[in-house]
């Protein structure tokens, strides 16, 4: 595929922060390409370096082939979505999405046709005489959206759009922006810290921690296969334990050692050496839990817990099992019509079992790992978590 | 029931000011235009019985001159005012906080100080025999026997001066509260700085600048004290005619009907504006939540 947009080693501070730490980074053309991390992590400054509302201290930035890193942002073939909107108060709908024209002054017939063809697509042809103030919060975003689509832009940036909106308004308008990239074809950049949305639109994601870009893939592969803890975090919710590689198993699979667990099997791709500090992530869905201990192929990892909690979500249920030092989450789908068990309830004892290829193994990474391992229980998912000793039945 | 309570409320918070301004301002603007109608009488009072006598002295073709000398030094006022104050008040707008209050009192300042002292502080500046004067000489940019002082620029340099605050203040205050993402969403569009600031920065301050308009234009016309220090013998605008009618000629019906013709050169461009304005805000006040 061709690259599109590329960004060679730019780097932008402001003050002592360094926003952007020589970045290098290639879009293609019509992806959807996200730019994922939390607050802080230089996302946005990226995505102004693009627009041109910044300017980076070195490195280049370069737009189907053409240098545009001194450009100034009128000349730029790229147009913004801000967070906040930014439609001009003073104008109605009609000339808001009729500006980008008027100011390149194309004739009026141009324009006319053009809006009027902007309008359908968002469907607000009836609103085209309303002030911003007038419209509700959807409605202003779709006049953003064609604002900025009516130049007919190489790139779109969009910085956070459907932050400013509830919930319900967010996944509709998350299903109408992948519609209208599908429809126009253009080259989308997205800003979000939201990893739910950059999952369910990107082609692929850059995950952004500290001015640095820690990984870039596919959402799939940032999920099942993340390069280090912070994505596995920060993608997902994930389990992490603490252990030191023991020595190599047959094949790929290396044995680790956890405090107070038996031997574990772990797939090491990274071909992590022997003694290394890891910290093994296993995604809550990944793992097992049964009253019977379950027979392995040898590949399966099996401990023993006790049930802590059990919350209901109708599509699964969660639980939290007590295994030693660890508070594990998982989720498990029900199983209440197959005939081998019992339902799980509080306070049971039951085996964790999962398959040594859906732990993956990852090197100690910063400071704030430490952090990972006390967090776990209680931080992962927590938004969803019952108060501690409340209990649901299954 | 509610609306009727409201509307009682509303009556009661409007009563006093609408008391104070029936009492200081309209009732004496109408014994202005009444007493233009009387006759003088010959110890400087308002004569018995009613005269059309005075307002026909008025088609004395020196009032149009001075009337229009008026209006067109107050219109180059308020220009200067408003273009130099919408840099001003965008600087104060963008800089920190700290800055902000230390520019926001050095504005203020000034005001300590009694107008007049300040308009005979500028007299002293632009004297023939001032320091201004002699260092624009020394520099050889003014020639020796110019003169600073007593005539229009003299007028205008200190009418901006005085009102340009009064500018400054309200375009700040619009500009604070104008969204700077606009600017950069303009520029997004493709516009130009300059198509920038005439598509998008100067619409948004609007109410700024009509009240900066305003303040500046409406005081001007009735100033008196600036042209009467600074201004020489062709720099007279309306406000000397009625001081000097008031005072030195003690012709108060001459007076009032002067400041009646004043009174009616502000207000109707004050109700044309109004009423411009009225009509934009009459667009349907829908608010419709269905997205």
């Amino acid at each position: 595929m061709a690259e599109f947009l590329r960004f060679e080693e730019i780097t932008k501070t402001f003050g002592d922060l360094r926003a952007v730490d020589n970045v290098s980074l290639s879009v293609n053309k019509g992806e959807f390409f996200s730019l994922l991390g939390p607050s802080g992590c230089g996302k946005t400054t990226l995505l102004r370096l693009t627009a041109g509302f910044e300017q980076p201290d070195s490195g280049r930035i370069y737009l189907n082939g053409q240098d545009i890193t001194n450009l100034p942002p009128h000349k730029r073939k790229v147009n913004t979505i801000f967070q906040n909107y930014a439609l001009f108060p003073h104008l109605s709908v009609w000339e808001n999405i009729a500006f980008g024209l008027r100011v390149a002054k194309r004739p009026m017939r141009e324009i006319k046709d053009e809006v009027a063809r902007m309008l359908s697509l968002i469907q607000m042809t009836e609103q085209a005489q309303k002030k911003p103030a007038q419209l509700s919060g959807g409605q202003k975003q779709r006049v953003a959206i064609a604002r900025a689509l009516i130049n007919k832009p190489q790139v779109l940036l969009l910085d956070e759009p459907l932050a400013a909106l509830d919930l319900k308004l967010r996944q509709r308008m998350l299903i109408e922006l992948d519609l209208i990239h599908d429809e126009v074809g253009i080259t989308f950049l997205y800003v979000t810290h939201d990893q739910g949305e950059a999952m369910s639109l990107s082609d692929r994601i850059a995950v952004m921690h500290l001015g640095k870009i820690e990984q870039i893939g596919a959402p799939a592969q940032l999920y099942e296969a993340p390069r280090n803890s912070f994505v596995a975090a920060f993608i997902g919710d994930t389990n992490f334990f603490e252990g030191r590689v023991a020595g190599k198993a047959s094949g790929d699979y290396s044995k680790l050692n956890i405090e107070g667990f038996p031997d574990v099997l772990c797939f090491n791709d990274k071909q992590i050496n022997e003694g290394e500090l890891v910290y093994l992530s296993v995604r809550p869905e990944k793992f097992r839990v049964s009253r019977d201990k379950p027979e392995g192929n040898g590949l399966h990892n099996v401990v023993p817990g006790r049930v802590e909690d059990v919350v209901y979500l109708g599509t699964h249920t969660k639980y939290w099992v007590r295994v030693q030092d660890y508070r594990i989450s998982v989720y498990q789908q029900h199983s209440r019509f197959l005939l081998d068990e019992k339902t799980i309830r509080w306070n049971d004892d039951v085996w964790v079992s999962w398959h040594a290829d859906d732990g993956f193994m990852l090197e100690y990474y910063s400071e704030s790992d430490e952090k990972l391992m006390e967090l776990p229980p209680e931080g992962v998912g927590s938004l969803s978590a019952p108060p501690e000793g409340r209990t649901e039945e299954a | 029931m509610a609306f009727r309570k409201s509307k009682i409320v509303e009556c009661a918070v409007t009563a006093p000011s609408f008391f104070w301004l029936t009492l200081l301002f309209v009732i004496p603007t109408i014994i202005v235009f009444a007493i233009a109608f009387k006759p003088a009488d010959p110890y400087g009072g308002v004569g018995g019985g009613w005269t059309l006598h005075t307002i026909l002295t008025l088609s004395n073709p020196n009032y149009p001159a001075i009337i229009w000398r008026t209006i067109w030094i107050s219109i180059i006022t308020t220009l200067f005012c408003v273009v130099l104050g919408i840099p001003t008040g965008y600087c104060l707008a963008r800089v920190s906080a700290r800055w902000r209050h230390i520019l926001l009192v050095l504005i203020v300042v000034p005001f300590w100080t009694s107008f007049l002292v300040r308009v005979f502080a500028w007299k002293v500046l632009l004297h023939p025999d001032g320091f201004l004067k002699r260092m624009l000489v020394a520099l050889d940019v003014l020639r020796p026997d110019s003169l600073l002082l007593y005539n229009d620029n003299a007028v205008l340099l200190v009418m901006v001066y005085t009102y340009l605050p009064f500018a400054i203040l309200p375009i700040y205050a619009a500009t604070e509260k104008f969204d700077f993402h606009l600017i950069e969403a303009a520029r997004d569009l493709g516009a130009t700085r300059f198509q920038t600031l005439f598509k998008v920065f100067l619409p948004g301050i609007q109410r700024g600048l009509i009240t900066a308009f305003l303040v500046v234009f409406i005081p001007a016309l009735g100033s008196y004290v600036i042209p009467d220090i600074v201004g020489g013998l062709s720099s007279e605008m309306i406000g000397n005619k009625i001081a000097q009618r008031t005072f030195v000629d003690r012709h108060l019906p001459h007076a009032s009907a002067l400041s009646a013709l004043l009174t009616l050169a502000v207000l109707v461009p004050l109700i044309a504006i109004f009423g411009m304005q009225k009509r934009k805000s009459k667009e349907p006040p829908t608010l419709i939540e269905t997205a």
